[in-house]
């Protein structure tokens, strides 16, 4: 059979499907849109030229360095370090660490945060106005014995004087925060192939080099994507620092600015816009890391993303 | 490749019992290993093959029976006759002399393949990073990939895997190799590049137990086949003996079959 090649067909030059609902829901929205940058510019309440200026503020600035910055990153420094101890643990053949990784785990996940902050600023200030290391009851050997009741101390730590800076929150935020790394941690471990710890042992490496060198790096690309999602939600949950009370931090001081002004509403607006653009630097700053720990490997595999999704979910 | 019998065997297994879960999978393994020795192991699916190769490097705990490698009695310690459980640390350092390839490759996937091979001297042993890097090159040369130190296992084929495996294991200078079906998850035309690593290693004198379907490897390479079935060895001899001229049953169906699917070059 031969082709004759002006029979072949050609270049396509197809009408396109149309449409139509696409247009009406682009007016639509077009039409909501312009209702809400009318309201912008004609409600004077919302007042943006002076949210922009509560944004500038010393006292505000300070806030976002110390409050949100440094506590989001002091937080999950903790939160990330802890998560991956307790989720070793949690996997150990060792029943009474098991037994301490679950509990921790329990017990952080159903306290809310913003009571635990207030536990820790003045609760255990209460409690413990000073917090000493030592002989366990040393103080009460040394009385026992008739001598300085701080002779078995070693290190003691006025609590009081800790209890309001933003240690404080940072060890409250960081505590909260490992258990909710330890299960990310824990999934991410256990989505490495067994044959990876086999091949290891079979080399002579001991458990926790295994660990360490070859397990937790290739658990790092599961254990990556959510750990930005965590710290995207850390830097929101600073705003619960002044349950310690820490006043040191954007939201607090944003909104007291704008009420000191008697102007509410543009100390909300500060806080919101300042919000937003620290978490849409996360997320693009995510995105690289997620293509970087990423190279080179498939997907995840399906059980260890539903069981992220299991841990996301209920934050 | 005939291996003298003396002195002591370097791998001494008595009566050697291993259940998972009730079920008994190991039912009293005797088996001794003379150094430079290759032995075949063979036998029809989950008769305890793999079982038994990871018994002997510990990555399974055996229930019953003792077994000595090098002299050494693996996992315990005898103190006047009471037999103390090994620490973790010394459970590996006594798996440091036996190297291990297994069926699925299992190379570290975020080290280049130079780093698979030196991560068992550096980490392990303490050697030195350019000595143990010099040493990886000349182990990736005798496996034939030469040109391959700077490619991550994703980037190699199967057969270049598991020849990359092979120097992993041999860079710890083991006294005995264990070899779980290497070929078995090949393509057919990559098989034959493992199986010529392997010759090499046996004709150097290494001593091998090999797990494997590979007739014609056994036939040639092999001083001994070990036919098992059921937890227990049923025959073994020369792959003369066993392989030309079985004398249980049990053997000449298995070899039938195998012989018809993986019919020996
Ligand atoms: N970790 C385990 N838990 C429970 N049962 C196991 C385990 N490992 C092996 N078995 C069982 O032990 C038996 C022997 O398995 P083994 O893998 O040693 O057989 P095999 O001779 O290597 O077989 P194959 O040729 O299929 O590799 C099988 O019935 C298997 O199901
Ligand atoms: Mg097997």
């Amino acid at each position: 059979m031969t082709i004759n090649t002006e029979d072949r067909p050609g270049a396509i030059n197809a009408r396109p499907v149309r449409h139509p609902w696409r247009w009406v829901a682009v007016g639509v929205i077009a039409i909501v849109l312009a209702m809400m940058v009318n309201s912008f510019a004609t409600n004077p309440r919302w007042d943006f030229p002076f949210a922009i200026q509560i944004m500038q503020q010393k006292s505000v600035i300070q806030g976002l360095w110390v409050g949100t910055i440094f506590g989001t990153i002091g937080s999950m420094v903790l939160g990330v370090g802890l998560g991956i101890v307790i989720a070793v643990m949690r996997l150990s053949n060792n029943p009474v660490l098991r037994g301490v990784a679950f509990g921790y785990t329990w017990f952080f996940r159903a306290m809310p945060r913003y009571v635990l902050l207030a536990i820790l600023g003045t609760g255990v200030a209460f409690l413990y106005p000073k917090l000493s290391i030592g002989l366990p009851f040393g103080e009460q050997i040394a009385g026992l014995l008739g001598i300085d009741t701080s002779t078995f101390t070693f290190f003691s730590l006025d609590w009081n004087a800790l209890s309001t800076t933003i240690w404080i929150g940072v060890l409250g935020l960081g505590l909260s925060e490992a258990a909710y790394m330890a299960e990310i941690a824990r999934a991410g471990i256990l989505s490495v192939d067994k044959g990876q710890t086999e091949a290891a042992q079979a080399i002579g490496m001991s458990p926790g080099k295994t660990m360490w060198r070859i397990v937790l790096p290739q658990a790092m690309r599961v254990i990556v994507p959510p750990t930005g999602n965590e710290t995207i939600a850390m830097v929101k949950d600073t705003s619960l620092l002044v349950a310690i009370p820490i006043i040191t931090e954007l939201y607090f001081q944003a909104y007291g600015f704008g009420q000191r002004s008697f102007k509410i509403m543009p100390g909300f607006v500060a806080a919101t816009l300042w919000y937003l653009i620290v978490c849409s630097l996360l997320m693009v700053g995510q995105s690289y890391l997620e293509k970087y720990f990423g190279r080179g490997f498939g997907q995840p595999s399906k059980k260890a993303q539903e069981k992220l999704r299991k841990v996301a979910a209920d934050h | 490749m005939s291996s003298q019998r003396t002195g002591e065997p370097l791998v001494h297994a008595v009566n050697v019992h291993k259940s998972f879960h009730g079920n008994e999978v190991l039912k009293g393994i005797d088996l001794d290993v003379w150094p430079g020795e290759v032995v075949v192991l063979l036998g029809p699916s989950g008769s305890g093959k793999t079982t038994f190769l990871r018994c002997i490097n510990q990555l399974e705990t055996i229930d019953g029976g003792r077994i000595w490698v090098d002299g050494d009695l693996l996992g315990y310690e005898d103190r006047h006759g009471t037999l103390h459980r090994l620490t973790d640390k010394k459970i590996a350092d006594q798996r440091r002399d036996i190297g291990m390839c297994f069926q699925r490759f299992n190379l570290f996937p975020h080290k280049t393949a130079l780093e698979n091979i030196t991560e068992g001297p550096v980490q392990v042993k303490g050697q030195n990073k350019d000595q143990a890097r010099a040493r990886a090159l000349d182990l990736l040369e005798r496996v034939g990939l030469k040109d391959k130190p700077a490619a991550y296992p994703s980037q190699l084929s199967g057969g270049q895997q598991q020849r990359v495996a092979i120097a992993r294991a041999l860079a710890m200078d083991p006294k005995l190799m264990l070899f779980d079906e290497p070929t078995s998850a090949l393509d057919p035309e990559l098989v034959g590049e493992v199986l010529a690593v392997m010759r090499e290693l046996a004709q150097s004198g290494m001593t091998m137990i090999v797990v494997t379907h590979e007739m014609g490897f056994a036939r040639d390479v092999a001083d001994r086949v070990v036919f098992m079935d059921g937890g227990v060895i049923v025959e073994q001899g020369s792959p003369d003996e066993v392989i030309r001229n079985p004398q249980h049953a049990r053997t000449r169906s298995f070899l039938q079959r195998v012989l018809t699917e993986h019919p020996a070059a």
